[in-house]
């Protein structure tokens, strides 16, 4: 079956556990082609695994993830590897290859998948990172870099293949609140620029209204409201609300 | 007493998953070798960072064995006067037995800890799924280097420590202990054949390829931040060291 055109993400009835822990219990989602879908949820409600799912990162125990209407859950690798180059995935930390030097990192992708050369690599590495605001850190280690710059240099890479589609593992935490206003400022510009469609998992709301188009609310493996940041705002649902107030108190249970 | 048996048992299943974990990742390994591209440049700098970085820690290894074994070997021929096989049992132990032992350890400890450690910082800071994400296998881009040169540089390796413990013998037999050198030397040569020194070749290559796969294991299937690799390193260093000895026996025992 292939689903309406405009769905670029489609995940039905996901379920994961990790041994007794039940982390996915049926998540239902779908993101439309160039939209910013947000998801929010506090620690450990299952976020990462959710977007690790839908990179095929992790295999889930049940349910579907369509790529453009394909089911990736039960791709081997190679097909999976074809599905990957859709993505570019910005991590929590970075994850850049501290062996390596930012534009080798940058290209990584361009490397291993394309038969550039290292000159031309390393010119489109420097205009990605340009666009990022960058400039002459190109020849930098990323153990040299500000935290700041380890996102965006991250960035500069899951661009650099040109996806189609942006993850982004909580992209503002562990920043000062100008630091990550200018990481929202890229990832709607990315939007923008790119055309791409997004998911960003995060719990800072202030990036959740700044960058969604629509949000989802996480909560006990399951998607308990979406909606446009509007409407998430005005919600009746007391586990949203308490979320969103960041609030001790409610029917979220502080563990 | 059931509860003492259920964890003999628990540790009898960890064992059985473990191996076959650790042989599945072999299998995977040796298959990725023979599939295009070839990172050869990958492949040097491992063979830098495991072979030539060795060499001096090798050396010396090998040094103060050939020494030592010829000074023990003489306290113990002298008793029945035959002083001058001590050239004869110095090359054979070397080449057949603690060249490739003591090099094989030696290069568990000095590289198969940062293996585990690299590869364990690498999946705790979330390196390794950015590989997947970019459509990059990391078995391929990080194991099979290791793996190749580990498989190339240890024999390399063995091949000195045999050299260097002989001279080493040499040295203590004839500069400290009187031995004549010409006949010191005819000793050597006239009981060592070519087949001592492949059986220890031999042996080599299987420790390198155990050790490379035993760390890398550890630091591909890293969990638990810090103390993960931690961890990670000093199993990698124990079961490389506990897996030589045995195998080597092993393939002693298969040869004899």
């Amino acid at each position: 079956m292939v689903g309406n055109a405009s769905v670029k993400i489609e995940v039905a009835n996901l379920h994961k556990s990790f041994g007794s822990n039940h982390v996915l219990r049926g998540i239902d989602l779908e993101v439309n082609k160039g939209e910013s879908m947000v998801v929010i949820g506090g620690s450990g409600a299952g976020k990462s695994v959710l977007i690790k799912c839908i990179i095929g990162l992790v295999r889930p125990d049940a349910g579907s993830v369509r790529i453009d209407g394909q089911e990736i859950t039960s791709l081997g690798e190679k097909s999976l590897n074809e599905v990957r180059k859709k993505f570019g995935m910005l991590f929590q930390a970075g994850a850049l290859f501290d062996s390596l030097s930012v534009w080798e990192n940058v290209g990584f992708g361009l490397k291993q998948h394309t038969d550039l050369g290292n000159e031309e690599i390393k010119a489109i590495a420097v205009e990605k990172l340009r666009l990022l605001g960058l400039k002459h850190v190109e020849d930098r280690m990323p153990a040299e870099l500000s935290g700041g710059m380890r996102k965006r240099v991250s960035l500069a890479r899951a661009i650099a293949m040109e996806p189609e589609i942006l993850l982004y593992d909580e992209p503002t935490t562990g920043l000062d609140p100008i630091m990550a206003d200018a990481i929202n400022d890229l990832i709607l510009q990315m939007r923008e620029k790119l055309r791409v469609t997004s998911i960003a998992i995060t719990h800072d709301m202030v990036s959740a209204y700044k960058v969604a188009d629509r949000i989802a609310m996480l909560y006990e493996g399951k998607i308990v409201e979406v909606g446009i940041p509007q409407q998430i705002r005005e919600s009746n649902n007391a586990i949203v609300q308490q979320f969103i107030q960041g609030k001790a108190e409610g029917p979220i249970m502080v563990r | 007493m059931g509860l003492f048996f259920g964890y003999l048992g628990g540790l009898f299943i960890r064992f059985i998953q473990e191996s076959g974990r650790v042989t599945m990742l072999f299998g995977q390994t040796v298959l990725l070798i023979f599939r295009p591209p070839f990172d050869i440049r990958g492949m040097l700098d491992q063979m830098e960072e495991i072979g030539v970085r060795s060499i001096p820690v090798v050396i010396i290894t090998a040094a103060f064995t050939g020494m030592v074994l010829a000074l023990q070997s003489f306290t113990g021929f002298k008793r029945f006067h035959a002083e001058t096989l001590v050239g004869t049992v110095v090359a054979l132990s070397v080449t057949r037995e603690l060249g490739p032992v003591l090099t094989g350890l030696m290069v568990s400890g000095r590289v198969g800890s940062s293996m585990a450690a690299e590869l364990g910082t690498m999946r705790v800071t979330e390196q390794i799924d950015a590989l997947f994400t970019l459509a990059t296998n990391p078995i391929k881009y990080l194991i099979v280097p290791r793996f190749l040169a580990s498989l190339i540089m240890v024999p390399i390796l063995v091949v000195f420590a045999d050299i260097i413990g002989i001279m080493g013998g040499f040295f203590v037999s004839v500069k400290l202990l009187g031995a004549n050198p010409t006949i010191y030397i005819r000793r050597t040569w006239d009981y060592l054949e070519l087949n001592d020194i492949y059986s220890g070749l031999l042996k080599a290559c299987v420790f390198g390829m155990i050790m490379a796969t035993i760390s890398c294991y550890q630091g591909f299937y890293t969990e638990g931040g810090a103390e993960g690799v931690g961890k990670s390193t000093t199993k990698a260093v124990v079961l490389s060291s506990l897996l030589i000895l045995i195998s080597n026996y092993f393939i002693t025992a298969l040869l004899f």
